[in-house]
């Protein structure tokens, strides 16, 4: 039983990984695979700011009122993991308009049926 | 938001997923992750999506097989199994004992940052003082990806492929 | 897209004060949650809101485009300046110690231009980001 209470969130993190990845194997349209990577991305930064929380501890901005932080490595890790995330998400939606653009469709398959040999 | 066809409305729920998550950040005591996270998320990729959306099509078409929904399911099933089977080695939630914060490198930026910077916000004083030079990266990154982007979307619509070719 | 007249006028009340708090985002990252990269961001959200209200030609002709291009390159000029200046002046690459006449007061000089260096660079591609996609042609 403190099992489940101790690793609930690890498990909940594993949840929403697969979901994304079930997303980006399974469905042919462009923007579907780009929705799930960024869900992908939202349960890894869940699951490191997870790690870095403490039990009784508050946000990590000092002040004289509260003795226990939570540790503020995973925060700034994660802070630039978000801004890189959708730096990423921006190139990708430009490629996503360019392909529209020359194969009149983002549809997966029919891409592939227009141009085999990519 | 998996399984719904209108991509208009995937598009939506994926905003209201990235303001749920940053109420989860804040819940977790990571403040500057959650504002961070909601105006990102919640603001810029929903824009650039909404978009995306205006200039290409609104629905997802419906497959014709569906044995690749089959396979991927049975490779999320296992690739989770075996995830779950990991994660039970991991520190408990919340532990103070946990091997992340016995390292001397959360003392030091807890305590030591106090008399180097002056800085009540921790995150900010290891972002800019501490670890300055991987923040220097990250906008060499946002630069390189706003590059890219007038780089591909300056190219004017009506030209045809084959005179690229 | 037809604007009524509630629209524009909560835009023209709400536009100012978002503009304000990302300035306020931006310059008290130190003591509260915030810094660079929200302040950006939020100050492309108000850029956009005023475009979505008032007409992407209106927007265009207060921030025009070849201003924004100019200053996502000098968000991180600036970053790398100050790194610089730490090295002529006798440190390390962006060790602000020895920018003030006390390392505590080089150390808030050095954060305070690095921060906005990067709320420039990141605000200036959000809007160009917005630019680019908003301006296109519907083929």
């Amino acid at each position: 039983m403190t099992t489940i209470l101790g690793l609930y969130n690890y498990w909940i993190v594993i949840g929403l990984m697969m979901a994304g990845l079930y997303v980006v194997i399974s469905r042919g349209n462009l923007i579907k695979k780009v929705i799930g990577l960024n869900v992908f991305q939202t349960s890894v930064i869940l699951f490191y700011v997870s790690m870095g929380k403490v039990k009784g501890g508050t946000a990590p901005i000092l002040s004289d009122e509260f003795q226990v932080y939570s540790n503020p490595l995973p925060h700034v890790l994660m802070l630039t993991a978000i801004v890189v995330g959708v730096a990423t998400t921006a190139v990708a939606l430009a490629l996503v308009v360019r392909i529209k653009e020359a194969y009149d469709s983002i549809e997966e398959d029919e891409i592939l049926e227009q141009d085999p040999t990519s | 938001m998996i399984r719904l066809r209108s991509l208009f409305a995937a598009v939506m729920l994926f905003g209201i997923y990235s303001l749920l998550s940053a109420a989860i950040f804040t819940s977790l005591d990571a403040v500057d992750v959650a504002f961070t996270e909601a105006s990102v998320g919640a603001g810029i990729s929903t824009v650039l999506m909404l978009g995306t959306l205006s200039l290409t099509q609104r629905t997802e078409k419906v497959p014709e097989s569906t044995i690749r929904h089959w396979i991927a399911l049975g490779v999320v099933l296992l690739t989770g199994a075996v995830l779950v089977y990991a994660s039970l080695d991991m520190p408990h939630f919340g532990d103070p004992m946990a091997p992340i914060h016995q390292h001397p490198v959360a003392h030091e930026y807890l305590v030591e940052s106090q008399d180097k910077f002056h800085i009540p916000n921790v995150v900010t004083s290891v972002l800019a003082g501490y670890r300055g030079y991987d923040t220097f990266g990250e906008t060499t990154v946002i630069f390189t990806a706003g590059i890219a982007v007038l780089m591909l979307l300056s190219h004017k619509p009506g030209t045809r492929p084959e005179d690229v070719r | 897209m037809r604007v009524h007249g509630v629209q524009r006028v909560g835009a023209k009340i709400l536009i100012p004060y978002i503009l304000l708090f990302a300035l306020y985002v931006q310059f008290h990252g130190d003591f509260g949650p915030g810094g660079g990269f929200q302040a950006g961001v939020i100050f492309a959200a108000g850029i956009i809101l005023h475009s979505l209200i008032f007409g992407l030609r209106e927007t265009k002709r207060v921030f025009p485009p070849a201003l924004i291009r100019v200053l996502i390159s000098l968000g991180v000029l600036l970053y790398g300046g100050v790194g610089v200046l730490c090295m002529v002046k006798g440190g390390r690459f962006l060790d602000y110690g020895v920018l003030a006449h006390d390392p505590v007061h080089g150390q808030h000089l050095g954060i305070l231009f690095i921060e906005l260096g990067v709320g420039i660079t990141v605000s200036a591609v959000m809007i160009s980001l917005f630019y680019s996609f908003a301006g296109r042609k519907v083929p």
